[in-house]
């Protein structure tokens, strides 16, 4: 889960480039962005979630 | 720039090692008194090897806007992604000019965003691999970053390539040094797990207060004129604001800071019946974060708004991270650089004086911290602690790292922690 996490990362981080090179100043460049940005949130949510210890195992 | 602009600015930079002697002290108040002297002595060979570092290699990866660099073709479009710098100075004049006022500002301030995630390691981080930690920053990750933003890379030319306003804009450095020390701080503490006793086994947060807090609320003095400093170099270097611009960073900086630690103050009296001190200095500095990213480009008051909702920001999320995601981070460094910074950058792409279309280029530059900076710094320190363990032994961490790494306490005469606080 950690590594799919940080592949997000990267592959929301690839959308954002891609939209900011390949598409023209328009609405659908912004949404594309964004879109991008939501991906880098979900990856950064699966890394998070998993470095958090199980409760029984923390000490 | 002029004679004069040459000569203040030069001063300016002069005031940016207070404001890592305020995290420094920060940190060191922070954490336990058995850890004091040797959270000092990491902070001072932080700073020391991160300049080094950057004197070796990362000026050459980072380069000054308008000289050589390594450029890619994309679509058409050049990509300037890296430097093309000679190493250890040797293709630059020191004599004034803005490319060497450049490399002393980054020999500071690649110290400060090194020294970040000691925050989030302290008690436990040994000495040897925080200075090697801090080479990798400072000579590799944040030199690049700091090329793409300052350095006339591709995410400064969004603005003329792209139609994206000014392009990414960060004149005090919220994303350079304090969002990429931020988030390797989060990797830092994810690598080193948190200190023995910290969390019982039914998952409950036990507090662990900072020994000193007259050092915590001392540093926020420190920290505010190093920001001043901070924020009004990295305007006229990489913003090219005029000089009389600096009345207006000075007057946004401290509104930034106050702001945000009265919202920390109003907050933690709210939930917990009284200010909390130590979450009131982790606002202070949240908003001296907040506020480097468009020090010169928000009115007064949006300042102040954005301080604000920095200082709401940092003292909720401090506690949503030490409980519910089980990250220990001591001086709160995730909290009040990166989430902090981050909102900077974008306060200044949604509020500040700039075009409409500039909320995209921030947002494509804090999509680049988090898509890149966090993968390649936590990939860096996970290596490195494959082959040279980051964090300290049980036995040293039940002794404390003073004792452990250094030999002697930072306060031999006087014995103020009980043995039976942590657990063996």
């Amino acid at each position: 889960m950690k590594v799919a996490g940080f592949l997000l990362l990267l592959a929301g981080w690839g959308i954002v480039l891609s939209a900011a090179a390949l598409l023209k100043p328009s609405a659908a460049r912004s949404v594309f962005a964004l879109a991008g940005a939501g991906v880098e949130v979900m990856g950064l949510v699966l890394a998070i979630r998993s470095h958090i210890v199980p409760k029984g195992d923390r000490s | 720039m002029t004679d004069v602009g040459t000569a203040l600015c030069f001063v300016m930079i002069l005031l940016v090692p207070l404001a890592a002697l305020g995290l420094a002290l920060m940190n060191t108040g922070l954490g336990r008194s058995r850890s004091a002297a040797h959270t000092m002595l990491t902070a001072l060979c932080i700073m020391a090897t991160a300049a080094l570092a950057y004197f070796v290699c990362g000026f050459s990866w980072q380069g000054v806007a308008g000289r050589a660099a390594h450029v890619l073709s994309v679509a058409g479009k050049p990509w300037s992604w890296a430097g093309a710098e000679a190493p250890f100075f040797s293709s630059l004049p020191l004599d004034g000019s803005t490319p060497s006022l450049v490399a002393l500002l980054q020999m500071f301030s690649v110290g400060l965003a090194a020294l970040i995630p000691l925050g989030a390691g302290t008690d436990r981080w040994r000495l040897g691999p925080a200075c090697v930690s801090s080479a990798l920053m400072a000579g590799f990750i944040y030199p690049l970053f700091a090329h793409w933003a300052w350095g006339g890379g591709w995410l400064s030319q969004l603005g003329a390539h792209y139609g994206m306003g000014r392009g990414y804009l960060d004149a005090g450095g919220a994303g350079c040094i304090q969002v990429t020390g931020g988030l390797t701080a989060l990797s830092i503490a994810w690598i080193l797990g948190p200190r023995r006793g910290k969390y019982a086994p039914s998952g409950m947060a036990a507090a662990i207060p900072g020994h000193h807090t007259v050092f915590v609320l001392l540093s926020c003095f420190l920290a505010w004129l190093g920001w001043c400093g901070l924020n009004s170099s990295g305007a006229m270097l990489f913003a090219g604001v005029a000089p009389g611009t600096l009345v207006l960073i000075a007057v946004n900086t401290m509104l930034s800071a106050g702001s945000s630690a009265l919202a920390a103050a109003v907050i933690t009296r709210a939930r917990f019946g009284r200010p909390d001190a130590s979450l009131c200095a982790n606002g202070w500095v949240g908003g001296l974060v907040a506020s480097s990213a468009g020090c010169a480009f928000m009115a007064p008051a949006v300042a102040a708004l954005t301080g604000l909702v920095a200082g709401a920001l940092v003292t909720l999320s401090v506690e949503w991270i030490d409980l519910y995601l089980g990250v220990d981070d001591p001086g709160g460094s995730v909290s009040v650089h990166a989430i902090a910074g981050v909102w900077g950058l974008l306060a200044l792409g949604m509020f500040g004086r700039v075009q409409a279309a500039q909320w995209l280029a921030q947002l494509v530059g804090v999509a680049t911290l988090f898509g890149f900076v966090l993968p390649v710094a936590y990939t860096a320190n996970w290596l490195l602690n494959r082959f040279l363990p980051q964090r300290v032994s049980p036995e040293g961490e039940w002794q404390g790292m003073d004792l452990y790494e250094l030999g002697a306490g930072a306060y031999p005469e006087f014995v103020i922690h009980r043995e039976d606080f942590i657990q063996r």
